[in-house]
């Protein structure tokens, strides 16, 4: 039942071409969540992510100086190699440094219709960030009525609203599944659900979700007797990694990503300013590091999510040189600790050493067992 | 040694500068002796703000407090294998990890314990800014309260009404904070009269630097270090816009006299980002082959305020006074303030490149450069943003480059001797031969 969401993930450009032939429609890459998708849904253009392919390259060498994340690089990658060569414009929204590159870098050297850059507050803890974005909002919504030619009505507003809340809702209620003792549903499987919603048309992906929710009540194979782990920390797409944790008697119960929780976990609450509450809600969603302080409110956000997933352990992933993951990362682990509640930090790079941190897991998972190697 | 082309003599403000530097930290550490308050925060922090609480407010900014760490290579590896004990990345902000290290390790590099600071304020420009002080939180001792402006509104070519409110009204939210926290009234008159030192130190530091278009240079960019600095220490001190006034004047008259930096200067470039700041001596190589680094976009344009003169050409930004500004309220000083910042040169880039080669591009051609020297500098990302990109406009637009890697703060990450060959592999492609 997700075999369809595999199939989106691995086959997103097929995906996006045959919408833009179907539909003759716009597609834009996006290149953070908290780029407004409800503004281009009610433009009538597909919102796409723009992610990596987890292939070594080396073509970003000229264009982003190596001590950023290798995440920013194999996106620039994919657009170099032209691989989103079907894109009719680009976005992003304000976010961490690394990520922006791959945007500037691409506006330069693969040129597409539209570009723009919507300035995102950082300071979201300040009640100033909510005006400021809703008139930033303005801007970008302005912008995109110029490049399509189409005026954006209050209806066209409520639409593009209905249906990032109505995918939002379902990706929840999948999520609501996964706290049961005996989850129906794998990490590795809630990981192409959400990915893939970053890569379809969510109403088709809504509908599809649907289905998949109806088989899972009915799912007679349960995972059960699995160490129930939490994953969190820095854009993760890598399937290859979850499949090979669940394949050691463990399973991902709940997350702390932008391919997971951070993109969904809250709804717009429509009120009658509709930027307004588009806004709000961009602002008050799970942050991203990059924006979370002066309080530090990710980590009673994590906690409450392991408590909440019943978690047993968490693996705590990092893209390499990723500094707002970095400066996180002791504060969660030391508050994770003082709640018994061990973790295992592990370096992404584009490829991750599978068999390495194979045993690494091993060892941890064996940790969480209380296995006595001599009993 | 061939006998030198120009003149050269030491600067006579020179030790003037030294001494505000180090009264500067020594007023820090004993604020609390003479009843004084003392914060910290970050080197582009509104420093203006906080000097409305009284004449008694001493603060200290960690960039330059991470850099005078990284000078000394054996305490600076001390404060990064304590930051790294304690489960922080290597590959952080060096400044960040060399001050977290001396409040780890209870050691202030001017001598005794490290000062722990009363309040924090702070502004967020890159992904560490804010983050930097949620760790000194965690670290130190007792609560600190911390206040951070956002000032992420975008280059200032697309400043408009609300972007500039998001700021200022975050400014203003700062000092009801800054009221609560230091339990005094705010003195509007001693803000706006530090929103005047602001923008006249950073309108000068920019003079001082167009002066080095001339040809001898009259200072060299090491020297230059020495200087900018203490507009990043507290630009809005009258002591730094009185010193800068006296240095313009100096700097002036060594134009008018022919005095160089380098007495045989024959060869012109600029470096970019912060120096490794333990390995200066890389200058001084370069004299060797009658070369002089006139500056960078980093040490015009992180203090410097600019703007395009009558004739095209980049020189002092005119401050509110010149311009017959009276400035009345605190909502105009803060507006001033937040203004005057925003086109801070070395902020641009933060959003695209492209702004950022433009005025190094400006640079190559109005200081006359032979040649760039691009410090691809680990310790940063900030000013390390869009380098690469900078690397490939510099050479289309015909200048050639000389790139570097190393790291500000962190001596591990340079590597000296191959830095060395590097410039002279680049000093032979200019077609310049040693002189000595």
């Amino acid at each position: 039942m997700f075999e369809k969401f595999k199939e989106w993930q691995e086959n997103r450009h097929e995906y996006a071409k045959e919408w833009k032939r179907k539909t003759g429609g716009k597609v834009i890459g996006y290149f953070c969540t908290y780029v407004p998708e409800e503004i281009l849904y009610a433009a009538d253009i597909l919102p796409i992510r723009i992610l990596g392919s987890h292939e070594p390259q080396d073509l970003t060498e000229p264009h982003i100086f190596g001590m950023f994340c290798p995440f920013c690089r194999d996106c620039l990658a994919q657009g170099l190699q032209g691989r989103y060569d079907y894109l009719d414009g680009i976005t992003i929204a304000q976010s961490c440094l690394h990520i922006r590159q791959a945007f500037t870098s691409w506006q330069m050297h693969v040129p597409v219709e539209y570009s723009y850059y919507l300035p995102m507050p950082h300071h979201v803890q300040s009640a100033r960030a909510y005006p400021y974005l809703t008139e930033e909002l303005k801007l970008f919504k302005k912008s995109i009525e110029e490049w399509t030619g189409k005026t954006l009505r209050n209806e066209d507003l409520d639409k593009g609203i209905k249906i990032m809340n109505e995918n939002r809702r379902l990706l929840g209620k999948l999520y609501e599944l996964r706290k049961e003792k005996n989850p129906g549903v794998t990490g590795l499987e809630a990981m192409y659900a959400v990915i893939s919603s970053q890569l379809t048309d969510k109403r088709e992906h809504s509908r599809m979700l649907e289905e998949a929710l109806n088989k899972i009540y009915e799912r007679k194979e349960k995972n059960s007797n699995l160490l129930r782990l939490m994953i969190l920390g820095s854009e993760d797409d890598d399937t290859e990694f979850m499949k090979m944790v669940e394949s050691l008697g463990a399973i991902f119960v709940i997350d702390d990503h932008c391919t997971g929780t951070r993109y969904f976990w809250n709804e717009v609450i429509p009120d009658e300013d509709r930027l307004a509450s588009i806004a709000a809600r961009y602002i008050d969603r799970p942050p991203c590091p990059s924006k979370d302080w002066p309080e530090r409110r990710r980590v009673p956000h994590i906690l409450n999510l392991a408590k909440e997933y019943d978690v047993q352990g968490a693996i705590i992933v990092q893209q390499k040189f990723c500094d707002p993951h970095e400066l996180d990362i002791p504060a969660i682990t030391k508050t994770l600790k003082e709640n018994n509640i061990p973790s295992l930090f592990l370096e992404f790079d584009v490829t991750v050493p599978l068999g390495q941190f194979k045993t690494r897991v091993e060892a941890f998972l064996e940790i969480l067992r209380e296995e006595d190697l001599w009993s | 040694m061939r006998s030198a082309k120009y003149k050269t003599e030491p600067l006579k403000c020179w030790q003037k500068a030294k001494e505000i530097r180090e009264n500067y930290y020594k007023n820090y550490a004993k604020a609390h002796e003479k009843g004084g308050i003392r914060w910290a925060g970050g080197a582009w922090s509104f420093d203006a703000i906080p000097a409305g609480l009284g004449d008694d407010v001493y603060p200290i900014t960690s960039e330059p407090y991470g850099a005078s760490v990284a000078w000394n290579k054996e305490f600076a590896l001390e404060c990064q294998e304590a930051v790294e004990r304690a489960g922080y990345a290597r590959d952080l902000c060096s400044y960040m990890r060399n001050y977290w290290g001396s409040v780890m390790l209870n050691k202030y590099v001017f001598g005794g314990e490290f000062p722990t600071p009363d309040f924090i304020w702070q502004d967020h420009i890159c992904c560490s800014h804010a983050k930097w002080y949620q760790v000194v939180k965690d670290i130190e001792k007792k609560e600190i309260p911390f206040f951070c402006i956002d000032v992420s509104v975008g280059p200032y070519e697309q400043i408009n009404e609300h972007k500039l409110n998001y700021v200022v009204m975050q400014m203003h939210d700062g000092i009801e904070w800054l009221e609560k926290i230091a339990r005094r009234k705010y003195d509007d008159e001693k803000l706006i009269q530090a929103v005047y030192n602001h923008c006249r130190s950073t309108s000068l530091w920019a003079e001082v630097c167009a002066l080095n278009k001339m040809i001898p240079a009259p200072l060299d960019e090491k020297t230059m270090y020495s200087l900018y600095v203490l507009g990043t220490l507290q630009k809005s001190s009258k002591v730094v816009a009185d010193f800068y006034q006296e240095l313009r004047d100096e700097v002036k008259d060594r134009v008018e006299r022919g005095i160089a930096a380098v007495g045989n200067e024959r060869c012109r470039v600029m470096t970019d980002t912060q120096p490794p700041w333990a390995f200066l001596k890389i200058f001084r190589y370069l004299e060797k082959y009658g070369c002089v680094s006139v500056g960078s976009l980093y040490t015009f344009g992180l203090i410097g305020m600019w703007d395009v003169q009558e004739d095209g050409t980049w020189g002092p930004r005119r401050t509110p006074q010149e311009n017959g500004i009276e400035i009345k309220t605190r909502d105009q000083a803060l507006r001033t303030l937040a203004d005057w910042e925003l086109k801070k040169p070395e902020w641009q880039h933060f959003y695209y490149p492209h702004l950022k080669s433009e005025m190094m591009i400006r640079i190559a051609k109005e200081w006359k450069l032979n040649g760039i020297m691009l410090h691809y500098n680990r310790g940063c990302e900030g000013l390390s943003l869009g380098i690469a990109e900078n690397r490939i406009a510099l050479i289309k637009a015909g200048f050639p480059v000389m790139s570097f890697e190393g790291n500000m703060g962190d001596e591990r990450e340079f590597d000296e001797t191959r830095t060395i060959a590097r410039i002279d592999a680049f000093m032979e492609t200019l077609g310049f031969e040693r002189l000595e």
